[in-house]
């Protein structure tokens, strides 16, 4: 199977559906003849021309209401943002239009769209750059939300997403554009609303998603040197949440530590651990734990800044505490 | 009767202006017999009068071809009966019914009509304008020649919204045409008190190398001739068009504002010129129109709005089902 990077395989899905549907076009800031500000578009405008690869001027409110003005009349677009921070001066769009839209025409009307860009703290961007606003959109009804982890699972994701008649919001995590896996070639689609186990293990259910998972993963074999089977699993998506699989590994281990790069109060894992505790709350053999990106602006600071993020010794300080272990 | 009335030759036949008239007195009675039921409870949430307006949105989308799209803000009902919308369908929306233009999930501020290409009335003040620009690069990506209209207020000129999208559809020559109803206040700010620039056709139109016109939009042949004009160009790839029609509003913003910021004179001069009544006399004049068709229309007004409230009165509430219907296109799954 060819290895390929995290950005190359979301290349490959852009590429595949444009290839397929010529209703599927890309539009953002840079996409085109810069080749896109993380390459992610490389070598697309050349493929498929200014028509379907469309350089857009710094107007994030305007691109994406435009995409979604073109997708209640058929088209599929692509809309890219830079990095997810700047969606923040066109979430009235991806909320009020895209979202509602369906609902409010009484079924009339549907966005088939795709809000994709790079996300998350990915290095010395200081408070404005560095947001995770996936728990934001996670609340919304009417929208899809997916956060890739692996090369495989931002491919596969992708192209169902572009596929999905609703709107879909797409983050990436900008620190795993360069990350290397398997590929599958061609048809490849990674359903939405299914979590993978990415780890089976029988003594704690281990939580996350997105670019938490290799830390995850890696606290799962830190934990094993000492005995403890921790299983993993990837979310993919976070809305709709794939509760069943949440709730079947609970039901094996009745632990659970949910790991995300979101600031803790209001964020995700306070939704998942409400959902878990609601169908599941006698299967736990202690309280649901989580580690978060500690509640403070993001700073500038190397090293200020990876004292806040998910580590893997606070996954295992975690671990021990729902295992009652000193 | 203004002057631009009776020097205008007419750019209608005899038919369309006939049913232009029509139109306006039906929409203008709809409105009407609204707010007397919202007064009666029977409407609720927000309520905006379109009464006083009728031209821009009758004469404008009088020119349209049944292809077109018209997308507009929360003063959305003209622009919905002038397209054709159904009254029955408008008033059980307003009432909440299943049987409601937008199955009672949108209200006064959100009619949508997907077959005659009505693309919404749309609440977030300038909000929709981008998307006005996404349907015509939709139609320019496909090579079409149809066109959307594009109706906000003049509040909307502030929105950032705004001058993204018209720098956009000017770049790209998009087949889109953007009206403003200049109808002088932004809820109850006035445009002086709201844009450095009191020539709207400079902020919309000179700002982004688009044509921008100015029209009296209390005259429905004038805003139907330059709207034709600006169809015709669009269609000829030529871009975007920028129409700054000046109209009034009779009513408040909206049913909850008594409209005490503007002086009781500027009102009654308003209505002595209403131009429902002045296009009557433009059209007797032109002997299009004698007194007995203008009881006939009344008396037929009357009627399709009294039979619009019976059948929103009769038709069915949603179900309780309706809730978590049309959520999204795929099932749509609660995350309770």
């Amino acid at each position: 199977m060819p290895v390929l990077a995290y950005r190359e395989a979301l290349n490959q899905a852009m590429t595949e559906e444009m290839e397929r549907d010529d209703r599927v076009f890309l539009i953002g800031e840079e996409v085109a003849q810069y080749d896109g500000a993380y390459k992610v578009s490389q070598g697309m405008l050349k493929k498929f021309g200014a028509r379907r690869v469309i350089d857009a001027p710094i107007s994030e409110e305007g691109f994406a209401g435009m995409g979604i003005g073109a997708a209640m009349v058929g088209l599929r677009p692509i809309v890219e943002f830079m990095t997810f921070s700047f969606s923040l001066v066109a979430i009235d769009q991806i909320v009020n239009n895209a979202a509602n839209m369906r609902y409010m025409s009484g079924g009339q009307f549907a966005v088939p769209i795709v809000f994709r860009g790079s996300s998350g703290m990915a290095g010395c961007l200081a408070a404005t750059h560095s947001h995770r606003l996936e728990a934001w959109y996670a609340q919304i009804p009417g929208l899809t939300v997916v956060l890739p982890g692996t090369p495989a699972d931002a491919k596969g994701l992708l192209k169902s997403a572009i596929r999905s008649d609703d709107p879909v919001v797409f983050i990436e995590h900008e620190n795993l554009y360069g990350e290397k896996g398997e590929v599958p070639e061609g048809e490849h689609l990674v359903p939405i609303g299914k979590a993978e186990i990415k780890r089976p293990g029988a003594d704690v259910t281990l939580i996350t998603y997105s670019r938490s998972l290799k830390t995850t993963l890696a606290a799962a074999e830190k934990l094993a040197e000492e005995g403890i089977d921790a299983e993993v699993i990837d979310l993919r998506t976070i809305r709709p949440l794939d509760i069943d699989t949440l709730v079947t590994s609970v039901v094996k281990t009745h632990r659970a530590v949910i790991v995300e790069e979101d600031w803790p109060y209001c964020g995700l894992g306070a939704g998942i651990s409400d959902r878990i505790m609601q169908v599941a709350f006698d299967e736990l053999d202690a309280p649901i734990r989580r580690v978060f990106t500690r509640d403070a602006p993001i700073p500038y600071n190397r090293a200020l800044e990876a004292s806040m993020l998910p580590s893997i010794e606070r996954i295992v300080a975690q671990v021990h505490d729902v295992l009652y272990k000193k | 009767m203004s002057q631009l009335q009776a020097e205008a030759k007419p750019v209608v036949s005899r038919n369309q202006a006939l049913g232009w008239l029509r139109q306006m007195m039906v929409i203008r009675r709809f409105e009407e017999r609204a707010e007397m039921m919202y007064q009666k409870q029977k409407i609720g949430g927000f309520f905006h009068q379109y009464s006083g307006q009728e031209p821009v949105a009758v004469g404008s989308i009088g020119v349209l071809r049944e292809d077109d799209y018209i997308i507009t803000a929360y003063r959305d009902h003209g622009h919905a009966l002038a397209r054709g919308m159904d009254a029955k369908s408008a008033m059980a929306e307003l009432l909440g019914k299943a049987t409601g233009c937008s199955r009672g999930k949108g209200g006064s501020m959100h009619f949508f009509d997907a077959e005659k290409g009505f693309l919404g009335g749309h609440a977030i003040v300038g909000s929709h304008i981008p998307l006005a620009a996404g349907v015509a690069l939709a139609i320019q990506y496909r090579g079409g020649d149809q066109v959307c209209l594009c109706y906000f207020g003049d509040g909307a000129i502030n929105q950032g919204s705004f001058h993204e999208a018209l720098n956009m559809a000017s770049m790209w020559k998009l087949p889109v045409i953007y009206i403003v109803e200049n109808n002088g206040y932004a809820m109850g700010t006035s445009l002086e008190r709201s844009s450095a620039v009191l020539d709207l056709t400079i902020r919309g139109g000179t700002a982004y190398g688009i044509p921008g016109i100015t029209v009296n939009g209390n005259d429905v042949e004038q805003m139907a001739r330059v709207t034709r004009d600006a169809v015709n160009r669009a269609r000829a790839g030529e871009g975007p068009t920028f129409i700054d029609a000046q109209t009034y509003r009779y009513k408040g913003h909206s049913i909850s504002d008594p409209g005490k910021y503007r002086l009781k004179e500027e009102l009654d001069e308003a209505i002595k010129n209403d131009p429902i009544l002045q296009y009557q006399s433009v059209l007797k004049e032109r002997g299009w129109l004698d007194d007995s068709t203008i009881e006939r229309f009344t008396e037929e007004v009357k009627h399709e709005v009294e039979e619009s409230i019976e059948f929103a009165e009769q038709s069915e509430q949603p179900t309780s089902d309706a809730l978590f219907e049309n959520v999204t296109v795929a099932p749509h799954i609660p995350q309770e």
